[in-house]
């Protein structure tokens, strides 16, 4: 018997051309995402990381936190625009958009609540990319969860001792400066850690079942010595407050990734159909496969909307923004694992192949139900505030 | 009344109609207070007032009560901003 065929072990991934623009909208986002990011989005899955040629290119576009303000080093970007590049970047690879999201989340915190010294420190790095930042605040016993976080910042000699042990942050592999979150004598803080601070030790975790060039890490803190101005922003009730904002920035960018998916899931099926044939009909004339193709169109137009929604009051400065961004995550995560898998239906075997990338958003959409706020924290939050809900 | 407590008073009543809060009363002490409302609470006293809450305001005093959230609003009006 002969075999042929075999697919080769993962190899490095492909390097992306230069960058010529700078991503300032949905559109140059668009573009971008199609000649640097989708074409090779399959490969870096296959891989388990994506390249610093890549990060580089992000970096060249002015990608990595454009909504920090001009004398940050970014460009002032509105929140509406922010949420179509990061639906642009969702639609081309999802775990790209997962290290945006975290290192959106490190810069935000600094450029909301740190002290002028802080923001002049870390925020021009993290807008030029220089410095990547990720998100820490699960752990291996405290998910959903996160009053049960075990982590301890204590207040020693004028600064902090850290120790703990963080599981599953996004970008781990490969971020400069981790922002974590620890049980204070007061609250749970933040901090900012640099990677080569000593006492900090990475362990990747390869192999996940989505995002899986995400380059995900284990991390742990053992007698980590922090200066005093490691913390950001208040400490006492408020700190609680900076992973509020935090989080809630994470989950607009992730519902961003998930109206993403549920439009590549769209593009991808529309082109199968029309061109697979059953018994000479093409796919797209049947009345079955119609039905989905409808309800990708209508619900990515919906998801994109609550997005845009959730977006023009972060704009305003609206606090009904946090709620906003919460249905918008769940309609838009639980709308991209309902049609990724028509997706994959619509495609047949292919579809369960390595041919076609839907199984990848597959894959990658199951993870959108679970990060940022799980299906279910986000159904018993945005429950715990039904009685709010009025018109007029 | 001022405007500034009855506006804050109106924003806390709007998010929930069945506890009857006066301008005195901790809202902390009543138990419904989770960091989702804090954080909203914050956004909304910066957007009404068109003031920047600075993070050595941020304690809990400030927070307690519609009076004293409207002592901090006042007190912040008063100030030459900074950045
Ligand atoms: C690919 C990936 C990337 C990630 N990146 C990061 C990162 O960068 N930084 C970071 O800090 N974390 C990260 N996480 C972790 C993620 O935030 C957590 O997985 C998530 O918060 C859920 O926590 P958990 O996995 O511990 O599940 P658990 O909290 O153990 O929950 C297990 C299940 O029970 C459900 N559940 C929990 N509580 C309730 C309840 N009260 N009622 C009903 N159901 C409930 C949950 O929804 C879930 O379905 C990542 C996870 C993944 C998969």
């Amino acid at each position: 018997m002969t075999v042929t065929g075999v697919a080769p072990p993962a190899a490095a991934p492909p390097v992306p051309a230069a960058v010529t623009a700078r991503v300032t909208d949905r559109r140059s986002a668009r573009a971008f995402v199609d000649t640097h990011v989708a074409p090779y989005a399959d490969a870096y899955d296959r891989a388990g990381r994506v390249p610093e040629e890549l990060l580089r290119r992000v970096a060249e576009a002015g990608l990595w936190a454009p909504f920090l303000p001009p004398e940050a080093g970014g460009a002032g970007m509105d929140w509406v625009t922010l949420g179509e590049v990061h639906e642009e970047v969702g639609r081309g690879c999802s775990s790209l958009r997962s290290l945006l999201t975290v290192h959106t989340m490190a810069a935000w915190t600094v450029q909301r609540w740190g002290s002028p010294e802080q923001r002049e420190r870390w925020a021009p790095a993290f807008a030029a990319g220089e410095r990547l930042g990720a998100f820490c605040l699960s752990e291996p016993g405290a998910g959903s969860d996160t009053s049960g976080i075990t982590t301890t910042a204590a207040e020693s000699g004028g600064g902090w001792v850290l120790n703990g042990v963080k599981k599953w942050t996004t970008g781990g592999q490969r971020a400069d400066v981790f922002l974590v979150f620890a049980r204070t004598a007061a609250s749970i803080g933040a901090f900012l850690v640099p990677r080569d601070t000593p006492g900090v030790q990475v362990r990747p975790i390869d192999d996940m079942l989505g995002t899986r060039a995400s380059m995900l890490a284990e991390i742990s803190f053992t007698d980590v010595v922090l200066d005093r101005d490691a913390l950001l922003g208040p400490s006492g009730f408020t700190a609680g407050m900076v992973l509020t904002g935090t989080l809630d920035l994470g989950r607009y960018s992730v519902a961003a990734g998930s109206v993403g998916i549920v439009q590549a899931c769209l593009e991808a099926s529309a082109a199968y159909a029309a061109s697979r044939e059953v018994g000479g009909t093409p796919l797209a004339k049947l009345p079955l496969i119609q039905a989905k193709l409808s309800d990708m169109v209508t619900d990515a137009r919906a998801a994109r909307l609550l997005l845009a929604e959730a977006g023009r009051l972060k704009d305003a400065g609206e606090a009904s923004t946090i709620m906003a961004t919460w249905v918008a995550k769940y309609f838009a995560s639980t709308a991209a694992a309902r049609h990724a898998s028509e997706a994959v239906q619509i495609h047949g075997a292919n579809g369960c192949s390595t041919d076609y990338p839907v199984a990848r958003y597959y894959r990658d959409a199951k993870v959108m139900e679970i990060i940022e706020g799980s299906n279910e924290i986000q159904r018993m939050t945005i429950a715990g505030q039904a009685d709010r809900e009025r018109t007029g | 009344m001022t405007d500034t407590k009855s506006q804050i008073l109106g924003f806390v009543r709007d998010r929930y109609p069945q506890a009857e809060i006066t301008e005195s009363q901790d809202i902390f002490a009543l138990g419904f207070v989770n960091s989702l409302f804090a954080m909203e609470l914050v956004m909304f006293v910066e957007k009404t007032f068109g003031v920047t809450i600075p993070n050595e305001e941020l304690r809990i005093d400030n927070f307690r009560t519609a009076n004293s959230m409207s002592e901090l609003v006042s007190r912040l009006l008063a100030e030459p901003a900074v950045a």
